[in-house]
């Protein structure tokens, strides 16, 4: 298979050969003030077009909330993004230089970009405190794990981002004993030991009850301006409530971008009206 | 106290390792003791429970990957095996010249089939230390072999099983046949030395027990500094969520790659003192059903906890000494009544057991 691509690539004539073309580095750069470049993306499985050549670009230290309805492709744009899922076509760069289309699943991981899944998923048979230590950035080949001993600093690291998520009454409980919206929460607190630029969280607060959808809210409010925020969401109480300020918001249907603006610019959208606010 | 570290949160560890020391100690007194005392332990009694340290062993291997990893081995006693192998074709080179043939240069079963000369693959074998080296290498670098085809492709759960069955399947085919050069189906046997001490005298019996005994608290120490370290914590976070380990920037495969390769050398070790204390090795050691049985000994003791492996692995092969003995027709049955029971009644073993009556932490 690679063989049979890389023949392919030498004999392609009518380009420069890609190993003279000059590589990529692995640093990140946000000069231009855009952390996420998704240019051209499609993804057809079995025919079905899941991404129709979208466009999205994501500022640095921004919150962005991206609403649709059901199979508009928003989970498989961050297949994408996290490296589960090669596109067919298109681009995918983070800041200017780092090519996502070339890293796997740990590599983009360490380059940056964290991802909450849906369903909320920790460790269930490990405590708070181990899950946030297993999260936490540090050299994660056999031998170091092996070897690692918790520094004051990664310690103090640790309680820092349990009292972020409210959890200090939990550390050494098992993850699995949490109630619904705190293994949410223990999930982003994960994702923030990796010391991420790009958050990805997919429908955080499917399942909460409002004051944890508050609480919710508020701590990725907190979290833009140090990172880049890219909320997933159906609640539209929820957007309404994360996007107040003039936050972009984002609406996808049918794999591609169909508005994009401030909350009240979308709803006085008519398309959008049309395909998802059911008007 | 490096050692006190690692059994800090493991009370069922220290209670393993405390009794296997004890035995270690009181086991050779008693055997000393005149045959008509009641305390006298007979020699054969010693190997019986030296035959049941090194399958503990095995177990603590498997429930190293199975326990932590999730890796449901059904092809361990491969590792097993070669270790064995390794061995006897060590114990074959100490025979000499007092073979039934006399040759001094071939093992018996060479000689038989008109063989001139030793295969290649048998140089060295005259050296213990040789033999020990490949003891743990062999299983090794075929787990590593094994293990990097199978997780770089992400094959995992039932399938994974399924190719662990093979491999041990071909192996058994491949051992039984005479051209392979390891005795074909009689295996290796008759064996008469190990480092000079005859493997008939009552000693060396002993020395071979306490060997057990010390390599069960070796083993049970190595797996249990693994499952305690962070790396330890990565296994379980791996086995309970793969692909979340993954996306934070996990090597799920080098994971999985290092312990399975670890575990197949504890099996390797496992078998090389399995050998001499039961005299033969052969291919019957690969047959998937051992693979199995372990398994079963590691879930009626408890998964993922390492000494579970050990009470489930002497209680269950005490087991069998006795019905095979008292009524040989009713063991299998009893030991699938066994699976089933615990299955259904004891999810978490003889231990979660044990647990509950507040008997064990």
């Amino acid at each position: 298979m690679t063989i049979g691509i890389s023949l392919n690539e030498l004999t392609q004539r009518d380009q420069v050969f890609n190993f003279l073309q000059p590589q990529f580095s692995d640093k990140l750069n946000v000069d231009k003030q855009i952390l996420l470049y998704l240019e051209g993306l499609c993804v057809s499985f079995d025919g079905f077009k899941a991404i129709n050549n979208l466009d999205l670009y994501i500022r640095d230290g921004e919150l962005r909330c991206i609403i649709g309805p059901n199979g508009a492709g928003k989970t498989t744009m961050m297949d994408i993004i996290t490296g589960k899922t090669k596109p067919d076509a298109g681009r995918a760069f983070f800041g200017q230089t780092i090519d996502l289309l070339q890293l796997d699943e740990p590599a983009i991981a360490e380059a940056g970009i964290g991802r909450k899944f849906q369903k909320p998923t920790v460790f269930e048979k490990l405590s708070v405190f181990a899950n946030l230590e297993l999260a936490m950035a540090q050299s994660r080949d056999f031998v170091s794990l092996f070897r690692a001993r918790l520094s004051s600093e990664q310690e103090s690291r640790i309680a820092e981002i349990i009292r972020l998520i409210g959890l200090s009454d939990q550390v050494y409980k098992l993850a699995g004993s949490l109630s619904h919206g705190q293994k949410q929460w223990l999930e982003i607190g994960m994702l923030l030991m990796q010391r991420p630029r790009l958050l990805l969280v997919d429908e955080p607060v499917a399942g909460m009850t409002h004051q944890e959808m508050d609480k919710t809210a508020e701590l990725l409010v907190s979290l833009a301006g140090k990172h880049s925020v890219v909320v997933v969401e159906h609640d539209m109480e929820f957007v309404r409530n994360l996007a107040q300020g003039g936050r972009t918001v984002t609406v996808l249907h049918q794999g591609s971008v169909l508005a994009e603006g401030t909350m009240d610019q979308v709803q006085s959208n008519d398309r959008v009206k049309q395909v998802y606010l059911g008007e | 106290m490096f050692l006190l570290n690692i059994l800090k949160n493991d009370r069922g560890g220290r209670w393993l390792v405390t009794t296997l020391v004890a035995m270690i100690l009181v086991v050779p007194i008693l055997n000393s003791l005149p045959p008509d005392s009641i305390l006298h332990l007979p020699t054969y009694s010693i190997s019986i429970l030296g035959k049941y340290l090194t399958l503990a062993l095995l177990a603590v291997a498997v429930d190293l990957v199975w326990g932590y990893l999730g890796i449901l081995t059904l092809g361990h006693a491969a590792f097993f095996a070669l270790g064995g192998y390794a061995m006897g074709m060590y114990l074959m080179r100490q025979i000499g010249d007092r073979g039934v043939y006399g040759n001094p240069e071939l093992p018996d079963f060479m000689v038989f089939l008109n063989w001139q000369e030793l295969p290649w693959f048998w140089s060295g074998f005259d050296h213990f230390w040789f033999a020990a080296l490949m003891v743990m290498l062999v299983p090794g670098v075929l787990a590593f072999v094994f293990g990097v085809l199978a997780f770089r492709s992400r094959v995992s759960g039932v399938y994974l099983s399924i190719i662990t069955q093979a491999l041990t399947f071909a192996l058994m085919l491949a051992f039984y046949r005479n051209e392979m050069g390891f005795g074909g189906n009689n295996g290796l046997t008759d064996f008469k030395d190990i480092l000079g001490f005859s493997l008939s005298e009552d000693s060396t019996k002993v020395g071979l027990f306490i060997a057990s005994a010390i390599a069960l608290i070796i083993g049970y120490l190595v797996s249990r500094a693994v499952t305690e370290s962070r790396a330890g914590r990565a296994c379980v976070a791996v086995r309970d969520a793969e692909s979340r380990a993954r996306f934070m920037g996990y090597r799920v495969e080098n994971i999985k790659l290092w312990v399975f390769t670890l575990s197949a050398m504890i099996a390797g070790v496992a078998g090389a003192l399995y050998v001499p204390q039961v005299g033969i090795i052969n291919p019957n050691e690969f047959s998937p059903l051992n693979s199995i049985e372990v398994v079963v000994w590691v879930a009626v003791g408890g998964r993922a906890s390492l000494y579970g492996a050990v009470i489930g692995a002497l209680l269950i092969n005490y087991a069998k000494s006795y019905f095979t003995v008292e009524l040989p027709d009713v063991w299998l049955f009893a030991l699938g009544g066994l699976f089933v029971l615990v299955t259904l009644f004891l999810p978490k073993g003889v231990i979660g057991l044990m647990s509950r009556k507040g008997v064990l932490a």
